[in-house]
């Protein structure tokens, strides 16, 4: 898994490349959770995350729950439709602002 | 039938996804329900890596075969005897505040397979799941 930061106005655009499973969860978060101490608007892109497992959805967990706490928002684009059944599985697909 | 036995430990979980993902691959799956069935075996993997021999580390073996058009893959420890299906359900229209960080992983398994069974037989904690071919594909 690669991950790709941008920041464009003020937002922090994360795009994630490749498999978010259990041994790549933890770079996940070790880069979304400090992400809210920098901007207030995080957005991830997952255009090219081809694969989630619970370890993931655990991260995405921890980045909204950060969020609310710190006032920020995350969103999240470009959600495959592989991706998307996952997310939709879990409920995840409600609790998270998907665009 | 294909075996692999391996450590139980989460450093060998991309192992145990390549043999599924062969598997998978040779048995013509089509993506969306290969990446399903790969889900479903990192949580049960992960699960054994993680509570099975906890703090040390055991074997586990993992076997995939067919009965007519379902792949079944059996996964197989000597751990601690423990039946994952007794978790609690997580409550997944909780919003984020609500929500429980974990307990996700065996309620995944249990809404991507068509079946999943427990059982404790000679000392071993056995899982098997399973999940029909969709019609068109080739079962070995």
């Amino acid at each position: 898994m690669t991950i790709n930061k941008t920041q464009e106005n003020g937002k922090l655009i994360l795009a994630i490349e490749g498999r978010l499973d259990t041994t790549t969860a933890p770079q996940f978060q070790n880069v979304l959770i400090p992400a809210f101490d920098k901007a207030k608007e995080v957005m991830l892109d997952f255009k090219n995350l081809v694969y989630v497992s619970s370890a993931g959805l655990r991260v995405l967990l921890m980045g909204q729950k950060t969020a609310k706490a710190k006032s920020c928002s995350m969103t999240v684009t470009g959600v495959s439709d592989d991706v998307m059944e996952i997310l939709e599985m879990t409920g995840f697909s409600d609790m998270l602002t998907i665009i | 039938m294909k075996e692999l036995l391996i450590d139980a430990k989460t450093e060998n979980l991309d192992t145990v996804l390549e043999f599924i993902n062969r598997e998978l691959e040779e048995a013509d799956y089509p993506a969306k329900l290969s990446m399903q069935i790969t889900v479903a075996v990192e949580e049960i993997f992960v699960n054994i890596a993680h509570y099975a021999y906890n703090p040390d580390v055991g074997g586990a073996v993992i076997r995939i075969f067919y009965i007519k058009d379902e792949i079944v893959i059996e996964f197989e420890d000597s751990g601690t005897p423990y039946n994952p299906l007794e978790n609690e359900a997580p409550d997944i229209n909780a919003g984020a505040e609500r929500r429980k960080i974990g307990g996700l992983g065996i309620f995944m398994v249990k809404k991507i397979m068509d079946s999943i069974k427990y059982e404790y037989k000679d000392g071993k904690n056995i899982l098997t799941i399973s999940k029909k071919c969709l019609q068109g594909e080739v079962a070995k």
